[in-house]
């Protein structure tokens, strides 16, 4: 049985389709795909999405096809992902809608 | 309280798996982690369907949590070893909810699943049983719970500190930002609150920063020690975090942790609120 309370925090599936109630004329999502430099996804990667000064917003553990996927707003952000196959970082500038990012770790 | 006495290392759990009196549990809001693999010999604790009253918004009382160990194969005696995923921060949660009701030997496990999964340390699949326990709970100890009211009258009185990230407190953001943004409640901070997020305590590996660090952090921040503190979030999870930092490994005294939080005071009718990056008058 779910309990009725404030939806928590924790992050969702992240290979899990986008909610039919979501509108993208309002959220800006920041997706992707976490990859090694061989170009092989990575499952299992933290990856956090920092704002433009750097500090921590969130962080989510990518799918079994190595998918990410963030509820941000319009701006400036850097996604990081750190890896048992290393880390890497991704600078992103978010509009309104779906922003497809790749991030890849190496050694 | 310290670091000694509510911290223990991934290389101490991994050499006590075994050890007599020892009980791991994994404390998860999704508990499909523990499920594709836990800690050997981890119980689950899932912080929505075990942890909150199934009707009431409240968390359990002391007759539920006694029986939710008791089902559990948890002793009074025993020494619980917590973690889970999200940086600790439900593990957290079931901490200061331990605490709350009076278990003796509690401690979180530095890093959590993040640091455990990175070091490559083993993770099994087995289904965990323990034999049933008679569980006796203490009346909880509300003085480390803070409720909306005294929320309200802390504003420019004592110290309230916001845990999220910049852009839930300054309004920007309504949740977390791996969550979707539409919310029933206003957005912004409750006015004289600083902000200190929680990941700020943390290394990314999830363990937590050093004792010296943390005193730096919440004195940059304008956290004054001669006040009482309350800290809250969105649900109360990410501020057990930073409660946990501040009277378990800094050894603050008269720390309380909201867990109403922001779900509930930007909720409310008529309190103030503040938004942007200042803390705002009161």
């Amino acid at each position: 049985m779910t309990a009725p309370t404030a939806a928590g925090c924790a992050a969702p599936d992240q290979a899990a389709p986008l909610p039919a109630s979501l509108d993208l004329e309002k959220e800006t999502v920041i997706t992707g795909q976490v990859l090694a430099e061989s170009g092989e996804v990575v499952p299992g990667a933290y990856v956090r999405l920092l704002d433009s000064t750097g500090e921590f917003t969130a962080e989510v553990v990518t799918s079994p096809a190595g998918q990410f996927r963030f509820f941000a707003a319009p701006g400036s952000w850097t996604l990081r992902a750190l890896s048992r196959h290393g880390n890497g970082d991704t600078a992103v500038t978010a509009t309104r809608g779906i922003n497809e990012v790749t991030v890849t770790v190496a050694a | 309280m310290s670091r000694d006495t509510a911290l223990v290392s991934a290389e101490w759990a991994e050499k006590n798996i075994d050890a007599p009196g020892v009980v791991f549990v994994e404390v998860d809001e999704d508990t499909s982690a523990y499920d594709t693999g836990h800690i050997a010999g981890a119980i689950k604790l899932d912080w929505r369907t075990d942890l909150q009253d199934p009707v009431r918004r409240d968390f359990l009382d002391k007759a539920q949590f006694e029986t939710l160990l008791s089902e559990r194969g948890i002793a009074n005696d025993d020494a619980v070893i917590l973690y889970g995923g999200n940086n600790n921060w439900f593990a957290a949660y079931a901490y200061w909810y331990f605490k709350l009701y009076g278990h003796r030997d509690v401690k979180l496990l530095d890093g959590g699943r993040k640091k455990w999964e990175l070091d490559a340390r083993p993770l099994v699949t087995d289904k965990v049983e323990r034999p049933a326990t008679q569980y006796v709970a203490q009346e909880p100890d509300l003085s480390i719970r803070a409720f909306r009211d005294e929320v309200v009258d802390a504003i420019g009185t004592k110290n309230l500190v916001d845990v999220r990230s910049p852009d839930e407190y300054a309004g920007r953001l309504l949740a977390p930002a791996h969550l979707p943004q539409e919310q029933a409640q206003r957005a912004g901070h409750v006015p004289t609150a600083i902000s200190v997020p929680w990941s700020k305590a943390a290394n990314e590996d999830g363990t937590f920063k050093s004792d010296d660090e943390l005193r730096r952090i919440y004195a940059a921040a304008g956290l004054d020690d001669s006040k009482e503190t309350i800290a809250y979030c969105r649900i109360g999870e990410r501020s057990s975090h930073s409660w946990f930092v501040l009277q378990e490994l800094l050894g603050h005294r008269n720390v309380k942790n909201y867990d109403g939080s922001w779900t509930e005071y930007g909720s409310l009718i008529g309190v103030p609120i503040a938004l942007g990056d200042e803390p705002g008058e009161a």
